[in-house]
């Protein structure tokens, strides 16, 4: 049977797959970024994932504003990465796994997340940055990956406590597979950032590292928050934090913390890597 | 008809994306979206005014774009990622856009950024159990 062996959380700000494309992850502004993700990247090393599925926001990419779906799932064997108007090189195709994703896409409906399957999908920075700070540049990338898209940039955006709802049958779902495959998912986004408006440059560190607790140890807290609060608190951009909580959904309520790393600031952002292990 | 009101409006300084802007601005954000292709950011260079009259994007939604009046295409609705393709190719970074917004430098703006880490290692020593920290 398929299992989940833990959740991972990773910003995925442009700025990082820059630094990381041009040679700067040891410079003084990004190394202690960086150095923070080496023990994710060990876990990952170690317990060797078949499948990571990849939560994430499209940032108008593969998805315009003329059909906004609130959860999207990628159910094909390839996704593309392309450009997104601001010259960032493009990075080698992503293996799918079409028969597990419409498996997933199946268990999600029958448990009513109305969930729009997409049997193309182009790939941007969200779900590529994590992939690239966690696997390094990479030809042939180690590992087969399932987008799963959140819209956290139209209003209205589902509800943390919708999120986590998620997760939980995203849970069921992946452990319902018959075959056997070790899987991780990877939450991304956030922290807390504006990048919009008069108030562009907010970062609550405070507000940040309660999220990165409670969502290790009590999820639940972080669904007493509306959306307006959240962006209140953490920022327009912000809001993507409710991402990690479809990461920690599909976890067992209690799971080991294998690694906490925050930095702030990162660009215009904090940054958050979360690395939680299910008991097996 | 009215559009209804949320209980993030009055958040400072904010312009949540919503149905009100994705309707009044779709013609700009279409218009921004295309920049993702090469060949488009070509055309709008070659002749920004042609290109916004083949997007539809008329009147004042127009002329924020020729003046790349960033704060005016946000309260007009413009998608602040869907601007982000317009803004940086051009040389304006989103730090630099944020600066803008404020009406101080891009140093001064980082400058902000930067003191919101300030004494981080000991605050994330207090609460225990980080890396680094």
């Amino acid at each position: 049977m398929a299992k989940i062996i833990g959740g991972v959380t990773s910003s995925h700000i442009p700025a990082v797959g820059n630094a990381i494309t041009n040679g700067l992850t040891q410079e003084p502004y990004w190394k202690r970024f960086f150095d923070g993700y080496e023990p994710a990247k060990a876990w990952l090393r170690a317990q060797k994932p078949d499948v990571v599925i990849v939560v994430y926001n499209d940032h108008g990419l593969n998805f315009f504003l003329d059909k906004v779906p609130t959860f999207a799932l990628g159910c094909a064997d390839v996704y593309h990465n392309d450009d997104e108007g601001w010259a960032l090189k493009p990075v080698p195709p992503f293996k799918g796994n079409a028969q597990f994703s419409w498996h997933i896409a199946e268990s999600l409906m029958s448990q009513d997340f109305d969930i729009c399957t997409c049997q193309e999908m182009k790939v941007d920075h969200g779900f590529v940055n994590p992939l690239l700070a966690l696997y390094g540049q990479c030809d042939v990338w180690p590992v087969t990956t399932i987008p799963l898209a959140v819209n956290t940039v139209q209003h209205p955006v589902p509800t943390a406590r919708r999120c986590l709802a998620l997760g939980h049958a995203l849970r069921r779902a992946v452990e319902s597979y018959p075959e056997d495959m070790r899987v991780v998912v990877l939450g991304t986004g956030g922290m807390s950032h504006q990048l919009q408006g008069e108030r562009a440059g907010l970062i609550d560190v405070e507000f940040d590292l309660e999220c990165m607790d409670k969502i290790a140890n009590d999820p639940q807290w972080l669904t007493q928050f509306s959306n307006a609060e959240l962006m209140r608190r953490a920022g327009t951009e912000g809001i993507e934090t409710i991402m990690w909580l479809v990461m920690r959904g599909a976890l067992q309520s209690n799971v080991k913390v294998v690694h906490k790393h925050y930095h702030a600031p990162i660009s215009n952002t904090g940054a958050g890597v979360l690395v939680l292990e299910n008991y097996s | 008809m009215t559009w209804t009101p949320h209980d993030y409006d009055d958040i400072p300084g904010t312009y949540v994306f919503n149905g009100k802007h994705a309707h009044g601005a779709y013609p700009l954000n279409k218009l921004l979206f295309s920049f993702n292709s090469e060949e488009n950011r070509k055309e709008f260079d070659r002749d920004p005014a042609a290109y916004c009259d083949k997007y539809g994007v008329t009147g004042k939604y127009k002329d924020l774009v020729l003046k790349r009046d960033f704060l005016g295409m946000l309260r007009a609705g413009a998608n602040i990622y869907y601007m982000a393709k317009m803004a940086i190719p051009r040389g304006t970074s989103v730090q630099d856009a944020g600066a803008q917004f404020q009406g101080i430098s891009t140093r001064e703006f980082q400058e902000k950024l930067l003191a919101k880490g300030e004494g981080l290692q000991a605050r994330l020593a207090k609460r225990g159990g980080y890396w680094n920290g």
